[in-house]
């Protein structure tokens, strides 16, 4: 069965349509005892800023139900650091490589595509939107139509011939418009969702479960919010959609491409077995043919009402 | 380095230890969990595996546990139940199958001419009983032993057939106290015979370890009990924030991932006062 995925032809075309998502695969290098890391449609790599960033106050995890809350604040050693001493050690001749861009300024957003765009060992950049925009008194990127495109634009014109991922997470007033917005700015792929705030309480001690007191929600706690995400954004714009939440599955994957996904990314599930990507990929033409799914061109967005 | 594994392992035994302790904000419980012997080719005293239950939805991510001990059929961990996780590892039976990656990250230092003081407190003991194990001449190791709960709850009676064990059972905060100046004690002794320290405990205690090691400069390992989610290196939830020691002086002062750089660490390598301090939300 053909499994590729061409989320931009000649530019980005996958060999099949799982990624790893960002923050939840390292680098690749760390999955690779547990499987062959070249077999994946793409691995987004953890979230990189311009500078070295040492994150937020520990503890940055909790388990909650059918889910998990984190907040790491983008801990890394920097875009320098990435493309010297990381990207030269990843198979990236036979797996396309995409950044996950963090910034809270613009012009931070645009040195950082720069510097990662002129590297021929990288695929694609995906920007997070989810992040503070310093200028607007940490409002988040995706918060609004405005912000959320200008972020893409400048990535987009600092990125060359690289496509540009925009990646939303549902938490603003109409995740359609932002969509809207960032495909009229030039974005190529839409990725969604990234995590969703939450709090997670210990009433014994009454503290907060994570220093950051807030953090993000992912796990398959989100995976009915994704889906909506998608299919809504996936009937409002012309350009494809990675879908990612809460994935642990192959049966996910379809899921997701019902509602219209072209590629999805796996995020967590990989924490709670390192070989779930993996296996995976194994499993999906399995899963397909047990679905009756020939074509998976066809079969993408065939929900009916 | 050891390549880790996944695998996925049957129960062969779950036995409590000792009785349950009852304690002001619940019961205190203790488990020997036994699981069939997965196919390492080698593994070290300090390493840790990631275990979860192989069904059940109440617990979707795994743990890490330390590797207790390792026979020729089977993979012994020691485990108290503090949470939902621990309480389900609890209740796994024999012929139950879980899911374990490992040997995960660093072991401990050692050495076999070396007098080398073993430090535990509480569930912080488990690691101790395979190095006791594993040691090429436990004649020169000895162990002090600090815990709040009976002695019957941990494996002290094993490792005392091979090791020398000094155990101080501590009920109020002053005897706390005296546990932690007879390991200072202790510490200065090792210092004066050339020797070295590994310790394994709640944070708390480790910290006054870290301090201690530091006043008396004596060649000291942590073994660091940080929350973890994927014990691979790539969630970067466990970070550790390194000293100016670190042997690679780009990290140094800067976070490393406790699972993959640890979870056992030279004391001087390590800033336990620095603080992930980035607080934005
Ligand atoms: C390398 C390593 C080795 C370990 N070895 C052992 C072992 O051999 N035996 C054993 O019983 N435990 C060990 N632990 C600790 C064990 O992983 C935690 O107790 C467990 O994850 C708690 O899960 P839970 O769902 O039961 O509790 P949770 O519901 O997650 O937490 C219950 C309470 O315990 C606290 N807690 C959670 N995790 C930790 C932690 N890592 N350290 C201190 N407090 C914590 C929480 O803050 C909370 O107050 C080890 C941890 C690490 C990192
Ligand atoms: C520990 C952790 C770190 C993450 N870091 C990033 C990041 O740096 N950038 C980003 O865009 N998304 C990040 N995410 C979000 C994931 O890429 C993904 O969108 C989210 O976890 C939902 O997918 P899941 O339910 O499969 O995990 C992170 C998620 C987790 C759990
Ligand atoms: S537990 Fe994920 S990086 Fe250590």
């Amino acid at each position: 069965m053909d499994l590729r995925a061409t989320l931009v032809p000649g530019l980005l075309e996958l060999k099949n349509p799982i990624m790893s998502a960002a923050g939840t695969f390292g680098s690749g290098l760390e999955y690779s005892p547990y499987g062959d890391i070249t077999q994946l449609g793409g691995i987004i790599t953890n979230g990189l800023t311009l500078r070295p960033c040492m994150g937020s106050p520990m503890p940055r995890v909790a388990e909650t139900p059918s889910g998990l809350l984190t907040s790491i604040g983008t801990q890394n050693d920097g875009v320098e650091h990435f493309v010297r001493h990381v990207l030269p050690q990843l198979p990236w001749q036979d797996v396309p490589i995409i950044p996950n861009l963090n910034a809270n300024f613009v012009e931070d957003f645009s040195e950082l595509a720069g510097i990662l765009a002129a590297e021929p060992g990288i695929a694609a950049l995906e920007v997070n939107l989810s992040c503070r925009n310093d200028n607007r008194s940490g409002q988040r990127f995706n918060q609004n139509t405005v912000t959320a495109a200008r972020a893409v634009s400048a990535v987009k014109k600092a990125a060359g011939s690289k496509p540009v991922i925009a990646k939303l997470s549902p938490q603003i007033m109409d995740i359609v418009e932002v969509a809207r917005s960032v495909e009229a700015a030039g974005a190529d792929v839409i990725s969604c969702i990234g995590t969703v705030q939450g709090l997670a309480v210990d009433v014994r001690e009454r503290r907060a479960m994570l220093g950051s007191i807030t953090g993000g929600l992912s796990g398959p706690a989100v995976k009915p919010l994704a889906l909506r995400c998608v299919w809504q954004i996936s009937h409002a714009v012309d350009i494809p959609v990675i879908g990612v939440g809460g994935i642990r599955t192959a049966q996910d994957v379809l899921e997701f491409m019902l509602v219209g996904a072209h590629a999805v990314a796996v995020g967590s599930a990989s924490f709670s077995d390192p070989e779930a990507i993996f296996r995976i990929v194994r499993e999906l033409p399995a899963v397909c043919e047990e679905y009756g799914v020939s074509d998976l061109d066809a079969f993408r967005g065939s929900l009916q009402g | 380095m050891i390549t880790p594994i996944r695998a996925e392992l049957t129960v062969t035994d779950n036995v409590p230890f000792g009785q349950p302790v009852f304690w002001p904000d619940g019961q205190r419980r203790f488990y020997a969990l036994t699981l069939e012997r997965p196919e390492w080719k080698s593994w070290q005293p300090g390493q840790f595996i990631m275990l979860r239950p192989l069904s059940g939805e109440e617990c979707v991510w795994a743990r890490p546990m330390s590797i207790c001990r390792v026979t020729s059929q089977s993979l012994v961990l020691f485990i108290r139940v503090v949470g939902s996780a621990t309480d389900r590892f609890s209740r796994l039976k024999s012929g139950d199958k879980v899911i374990v990656w490992g040997p995960l990250g660093t072991g401990f230092d050692m050495r076999p001419d070396t007098p080398t003081l073993l430090l535990a407190r509480g569930v912080g003991i488990a690691p101790f009983a395979g190095y006791a194990d594993m040691h090429p001449d436990p004649s020169s190791l000895s162990m002090l032993f600090g815990h709040s709960l009976p002695s019957s709850n941990y494996p002290t009676d094993a490792m005392a057939a091979r090791i020398e064990v000094e155990s101080l059972h501590d009920r109020t905060p002053e005897e706390l106290e005296e546990f932690h100046r007879v390991a200072r004690l202790r510490m200065t002794e090792y210092k004066e015979r050339g020797g070295i320290c590994l310790a394994c405990g709640p944070m708390p205690f480790l910290k006054k370890v870290w301090r201690f090691a530091n006043e008396i400069d004596l060649p000291t390992q942590l073994l660091l009990e940080e929350r973890m989610s994927c014990g691979t290196g790539a969630c970067l939830g466990c970070s550790a924030v390194t000293s100016k020691h670190w042997p690679d002086p780009v990290k140094a002062g800067l976070p490393v991932q406790t699972c993959t750089s640890g979870p056992v660490f030279w004391a001087k390598e390590l800033d336990l006062d620095a603080s992930l301090s980035e607080r934005r939300d």
